[in-house]
């Protein structure tokens, strides 16, 4: 666990040392900050004291911007061949799979926690659900750590950062839309599992308010299937070139 | 710490790239691995480092078997890999920081270790630039201050001398020299004199396999049974003088090298040296001898010989 700080430490080092990180807050708070107080069904046209506005463009928002964070982690590494000099420090591949894991969690979290101002404004305001606020940014930290783990693996697959960013944007797309799309579509058992894989089910009962066993063994598993395929992609260059 | 490398084989598809070799580096040794490119050098080093896993065979290092207990075998090696990949956005010092917190050293400790290491390998200029501002020579004098940030048993280093000039050459051959006294080091390079020069033994293998092990003079002494002298004798009519030296007891080869003066590549019999008959010779006939070199055979020959075929 102590590797994988040292890791995720100099992983959220360079993301601020090349600017990415402050891109990616700077883009993120001027979206969502736009779309929830100034345009469109922004919270004054609803006139009601939550932050479920945002919690639908954050939906958004960090959907488009974890592949960005995520491309260059393995892609660059992999190209360089930086890679090969890290595994042969005293490093497991799942304390490198954590170690950058972590410094995008920690990075998602620093942006969520720059949009606590909204949720003091709207205390402010009127009579907040802290309950249903404090489970909707749990849902994000949820469904980040399912773009991050999804974005790690398609950077380890490929020493290309456009394509990593490609592939994570498409794989996301179904846990996003796509099968939601298609559940309504089906009926049946179908239409349950596809319903039961899209991950805004998952995410919109969370955001309100309830935290339920199923989603998190969901968003648990996804997680947990995409750090594992990483860590399979790293031992994997022991047997073959 | 002893390495010893037994029955390795490894394979990429159907192709050995190392086959079945075994060997044994004792601690204060610094092996040189010579081969053309294709060798197997790389790989043989990668599955020392526990990059690649061998498909037979095991590398104990001290008492660590590389695939049983690779996080152990891990902090015993520096490695420098072949083309010195680094983090360009970095800054020296944090990349040494990172390497040596990865390298589990005390907190406390970091800072002298790396002051060390920037005296050592002459980085006190550079210190303070990131890694991509650098020039070659200086960001291979990283990759090998990351190699010994923690004071590793055992250092690998492949092609260290790369992309050097030859200052540096001098320089990191010397501290390669000094560190092999305490430490075992195992270096690959297609550059021979760069082999006599620091290495205590050297390997060359070819196509996976070891072919020849042993000191420089050793294995000079192994290639060459036969004295070869270069000679060139004046005021003498070339035929004659060619004829006259074919027919003494000690020559078995005259090769009258071309030109217009009279030079000669002169081999002798085996364990026998022609210098005396041939200076005899010039005094009986009135010749006049200018030139007597003994032609050694170069480690380039011996490895020409060997890798080519």
């Amino acid at each position: 666990m102590r590797r994988s700080w040292i890791i995720a430490i100099k992983e959220l080092q360079s993301f601020f040392d090349s600017l990415t990180a402050y891109i990616m807050l700077i883009a993120f708070i001027g979206f969502s900050g736009f779309f929830t107080w100034l345009y469109g069904t922004d919270i004054f046209l609803r006139n009601q004291a939550d932050l479920k506005v945002f919690f639908a463009i954050a939906y958004w928002t960090l959907f488009f911007f974890i592949p960005a964070i995520t491309m260059r982690l393995f892609a660059e590494e992999n190209r360089t061949g930086t890679i090969e000099l890290l595994l042969t420090k005293p490093v497991t591949e799942w304390q490198v799979v954590m170690g950058k894991f972590l410094a995008c969690l920690l990075l998602v979290t620093i942006a969520l926690g720059l949009t606590l101002p909204y949720y003091i404004t709207v205390w402010k305001l009127g009579n907040i659900d802290h309950g249903a606020t404090l489970t909707g940014y749990i849902g994000l930290l949820l469904m980040s750590s399912v773009y991050i783990s999804i974005g790690l693996f398609t950077s380890s697959v490929t020493g290309n950062q456009i394509v990593a960013f490609l592939t994570a944007l498409f794989a996301g797309l179904f846990f996003n839309i796509i099968f939601d799309v298609l559940a309504s579509n089906f009926t049946g058992t179908t239409g349950t599992i596809l319903s039961y894989l899209s991950l805004s089910t998952h995410y919109e009962s969370i955001t309100r308010g309830v935290i339920d066993s199923k989603d998190l063994i969901y968003f648990a598993s996804l997680i947990l299937l995409f750090m594992i395929a990483t860590e399979m992609t790293l031992s994997k260059r022991k047997l073959s070139k | 710490m002893n390495i010893t490398v037994e029955n390795l084989t490894r394979k990429y598809g159907t192709q050995k790239a190392v086959d079945n070799i075994s060997f044994h580096v004792r601690t204060g040794e610094v092996l040189g691995f010579l081969g053309p490119n294709g060798a197997g050098k790389t790989t043989t080093m990668k599955i020392i480092t526990g990059l690649l896993s061998p498909n037979n065979g095991d590398v104990t290092v001290g008492n660590y078997s590389v695939l049983k207990e690779p996080e152990k075998v891990k902090q015993l090696i520096g490695f420098l890999p072949e083309n010195n990949p680094l983090y360009p956005d970095m800054g020296v010092i944090d990349y040494l920081a990172y390497s040596a917190r990865l390298q589990g050293i005390a907190e406390k400790k970091i800072k002298p270790r790396i002051a060390e290491m920037i005296r050592v390998c002459g980085l006190a200029i550079e210190k303070h630039k990131q890694i991509g501002e650098l020039s070659k020579g200086y960001r291979q004098r990283v990759g090998l201050a990351q190699a010994m940030i923690h004071d590793p048993k055992v250092l690998i280093l492949d092609e260290p001398t790369t992309g050097l000039d030859p200052n540096q050459i001098v320089e990191i051959r010397r501290l390669i020299k000094e560190l092999g006294k305490e430490k075992t080091v195992i270096l690959s390079t297609h550059i021979l004199p760069e082999v006599e020069a620091t290495c205590d033994r050297i390997l060359i293998i070819n196509k996976g396999k070891i072919v020849a092990d042993g000191t420089s003079d050793s294995l000079r002494k192994q290639a060459t049974g036969r004295e070869l002298l270069r000679v060139r004798i004046e005021d003498a009519d070339r035929d004659r003088a060619f004829m006259e030296l074919h027919s003494l007891e000690t020559v078995a080869l005259v090769d009258p090298l071309p030109g217009t003066s009279n030079y000669f590549e002169i081999q002798s019999h085996e364990n026998v040296s022609s210098r005396r008959t041939i200076f005899n010779l010039c005094v009986e006939k009135g010749y006049t001898l200018t030139e007597m070199t003994p032609v050694e055979t170069k480690l380039e020959d011996l490895f020409r010989d060997l890798t080519l075929n």
